[in-house]
C-alpha cells in the first residue's frame, strides 16, 4: 500500500481491487492455509497471514508480468518459476548489466532516453560520542551537476538520520515512505522502531522491486539506547556495522576513515575526520563535491554543523602547502648560510 | 510521425551514425526540444520558455509555449517530450480541481511541487519524459522555484534552467544571479526589471547557440497581482 498510496502506482497495473483480489483474501486473525499456497513469489510481497498492521502490499507482481513495455528490468523469462540465481550479481541494473543475456535484450525492454541523477559520497561511523554522518552535496546527472546543493543527510525523526545514495528520486520518495511507516508504527504500537527495525522495514519494502532499475543505498544512523548504524541497499543487502561509506567517492573516504576513526574519538575529532574524508573524496571523485554536511546523533537527538563549501578549502590547502614549502626552503637556506659563515670564519691555514 | 530510436549491437541506444549493425525500434519517447527557465525574486517569480517545437531536424511549430498557468500564484514550465507535457499538465489541472473542491482552497506552490513529485514517481518504471520547473509565490509571498527531474526528485531553488539549453544557461545564471565565481562583487538582490532583462538576454544567447531554442520567448511574471505574460521574438533560424 505504501507506494501505491503515495504515488497512485495502481495506474500501472490495472485496478487495485482486481490485482489484490488474488493476493489479499479476507482474513481473520488466523490466516487460512489457502494463503500460503496462493502467495506467489514472482515479485509479490508475501503476505503476513494475520491482517496485521504491518501488512503492506505493493501490486508489483502483476505489473512485472503484464506491462507491455518493461523499463530497465531484467528479461522476464518464459520460465514461470522464479529463481534467485537467475538475476545477475550486479544488483539493480538495466539491460546492460546482464552480459549473459545475449546480444539482444528481451523484446520490450527499452532503455530510458535520459540519465538519472547519481554519484555521491556519504559516510557514517560509530564512536563513543554517538554516530557521525557526513555527506557531500553534489547531485550529478551523466556529466552535468544537476544540483550543487542537494541534501543527502535527512532526519527521519529526532534520533534517526537517513543518508541517501543512488538515484535522487528513489531516495527522496523511499525516505518519505519510510518516515511515514515509522511514524505509523510509533502511533500504532506506542514505541519507536529501533534503527535495525527501521532498516529491516526498508529492506522488506524494497524487496518487491529487486531486479528493477530502482537504486537505493541508504545508511541509517540512529540512537536507540546506543548508537546504531545500518546499511540497506535495494539489491537486498541489509548490514549492521560501525563504519560505512557509500557512493562513488567511498574508496577515498574509506582510506581516510580507516586511518582516523577509533572508538575513543571526541566529538570534535570525529567531525574533523568525517569532514576530511568527504573533502578528500570530493577532490578525487568527479561526482562528489560542492559542500559538506556533517550531522551528529547522540542520546539527545541529532544536531548538525553548518554546511561548509569545500571549493575554497582546496585553495586554502594549496596555500598551506606552499607556505610549508616556503618555510622549509628558508630554513634550509638559513642553515646553508650559517655553515658557509662558519667555514669562512675558520682561521686559514698556511 | 513515428518516433524510433536506433540501437547498436549490444542493445545500447545510439544517436549518431556509425558503421555497424543498427536496429531501429519503436520508441514511445521523442525529444521535442525547448528550454525553460525560472527565477525567484523577493516578491516575484519569473517563468520563461521559448516557443519552438521541434523533432529531429524539423520544426513542428513556432508557437508552442511551454509555460502553463496552474493557479494565480503558480506557473509550470515543461520541456522534453511534448506528449508527456500535455498529459502531465492535464493531470495536474485535474488534481488541482480535486484539491480545490475537497479542501475549499487553492493549492500553494509548495504543495503543487510535492504533489508533482509523487505524480512523477508513480510512473517510476515508465517515466514522463518531462523536465519540469515550477515558479510561483509561496505562502509568505516570496518567490519560489522548484525544479524536478523526470522521475520526481525535486528541490527548491532561487533560479533554474531546464531543457535543451539548460547546460548553457545554468552556469550563466549561477554567475549573474548567484554571484558564483566572482570576487569583490556586491551581492545586490535582483529587482523585477533587472530580472526580466536578464531572462531576455539569456534566452537570446541560448537561441544563438542551441538549435532547439528560438522563434519566440514567452515570459510569465508572477506577482501578488497575478500572472502577466509577455512575448518577445527570438531568432527564427
Amino acid at each position: 500500500m505504501a507506494l501505491e498510496d503515495l504515488c497512485g502506482l495502481q495506474a500501472l497495473g490495472g485496478s487495485l481491487r482486481g490485482s489484490l483480489r488474488g493476493l489479499t483474501p479476507d482474513l481473520g486473525p488466523m490466516g487460512s492455509p489457502r494463503d500460503k499456497r496462493r502467495g506467489r513469489y514472482a515479485g509479490d510481497v508475501p503476505l503476513s497471514s494475520t491482517a496485521s498492521v504491518l501488512s503492506f502490499s505493493v501490486p508489483v507482481g502483476r505489473y512485472l508480468d503484464r506491462s507491455p513495455i518493461d523499463f530497465g528490468q531484467m528479461a522476464p523469462d518464459s520460465a514461470p518459476t522464479p529463481d534467485a540465481s537467475r538475476w545477475s550479481a550486479g544488483g539493480p541494473g538495466g539491460p546492460d548489466s546482464a552480459p549473459g543475456a545475449g546480444p539482444d535484450p528481451a523484446p520490450g525492454v527499452v532503455p530510458l532516453p535520459f540519465p538519472m541523477a547519481h554519484g555521491t559520497t556519504t559516510l557514517g561511523f560509530l564512536f563513543q560520542g554517538g554516530v557521525l554522518a557526513a555527506a557531500d552535496t553534489r547531485s550529478s546527472c551523466s556529466g552535468l551537476v544537476a544540483c550543487p546543493a542537494s541534501r543527502k543527510v535527512v532526519p527521519l525523526h529526532r534520533h534517526l538520520l537517513a543518508l541517501g545514495s543512488g538515484t535522487s528520486a528513489d531516495i527522496t520518495l523511499w525516505r518519505r515512505i519510510l518516515a511515514r511507516e515509522l511514524r505509523l508504527y510509533q502511533l500504532r504500537h506506542g514505541r519507536r522502531l529501533t534503527t535495525g527495525g527501521a532498516a529491516k522495514l526498508l529492506a522488506l519494502m524494497l524487496h518487491p522491486f529487486k531486479g528493477t532499475e530502482l537504486c537505493v543505498a541508504a545508511t541509517l544512523c540512529g540512537w536507540d539506547g546506543g548508537g546504531a548504524l545500518y546499511y540497506v541497499c535495494s539489491d537486498g543487502k541489509r548490514l549492521q556495522g560501525e563504519l560505512f561509506s557509500v557512493g562513488s567517492g567511498s574508496p577515498y573516504a574509506y582510506s581516510v576513515l580507516d586511518e582516523e576513526v577509533r572508538w575513543g574519538l571526541s566529538a570534535e575529532q570525529a567531525v574533523r575526520a568525517g569532514r576530511e574524508a568527504v573533502y578528500r573524496a570530493s577532490r578525487r571523485d568527479a561526482y562528489s563535491g560542492n559542500c559538506v554536511d556533517v550531522f551528529l546523533v547522540t542520546a539527545r537527538g541529532w544536531s548538525r554543523r553548518p554546511r561548509e563549501d569545500l571549493g575554497e578549502e582546496y585553495y586554502r590547502e594549496e596555500e598551506r602547502l606552499a607556505e610549508g614549502l616556503r618555510r622549509r626552503r628558508e630554513e634550509k637556506e638559513g642553515l646553508r648560510r650559517r655553515r658557509e659563515e662558519e667555514v669562512h670564519s675558520l682561521p686559514t691555514k698556511t | 510521425m513515428i518516433s524510433a530510436q536506433s540501437f547498436g549491437e549490444n542493445g545500447k541506444m545510439k544517436d549518431y551514425h556509425h558503421t555497424g549493425p543498427v536496429e531501429y525500434r519503436f520508441s514511445p519517447y521523442t525529444f521535442n526540444g525547448g528550454t525553460v527557465l525560472a527565477v525567484a525574486g523577493e516578491d516575484f517569480a519569473i517563468v520563461a520558455s521559448d516557443t519552438r517545437l521541434s523533432e529531429g531536424y524539423s520544426i513542428h511549430s513556432r508557437d508552442s509555449p511551454k509555460c502553463y498557468k496552474l493557479t494565480d500564484t503558480t506557473v509550470i514550465g515543461c520541456s522534453g517530450f511534448h506528449g508527456d507535457c500535455l498529459t502531465l499538465t492535464k493531470i495536474i489541472d485535474a488534481r488541482l480541481k480535486m484539491y480545490k473542491h475537497s479542501n475549499n482552497k487553492m493549492m500553494t506552490s509548495g504543495a503543487i511541487a510535492a504533489m508533482l513529485s509523487t505524480i512523477l514517481y508513480g510512473r517510476r518504471f515508465f517515466p514522463y519524459y518531462v523536465y519540469n520547473i515550477i515558479g510561483g509565490l509561496d505562502e509568505h509571498g516570496k518567490g519560489a522555484v522548484y525544479s524536478f527531474d523526470p522521475v520526481g526528485s525535486y528541490q527548491r531553488d532561487t533560479y533554474k534552467a531546464g531543457g535543451s539549453a539548460s547546460a548553457m544557461l545554468q552556469p550563466l545564471l549561477d554567475n549573474q544571479i548567484g554571484f558564483k565565481n566572482m570576487t569583490g562583487v556586491e551581492h545586490v538582490p535582483l529587482s523585477k526589471d533587472k530580472a526580466v532583462q536578464l531572462v531576455k538576454d539569456v534566452f537570446i544567447s541560448a537561441a544563438e547557440r542551441d538549435v532547439y531554442t528560438g522563434d519566440a520567448l514567452q515570459i510569465c511574471l508572477i506577482t501578488k497581482e497575478g500572472v502577466k505574460k509577455e512575448m518577445i521574438t527570438l531568432r527564427r533560424d
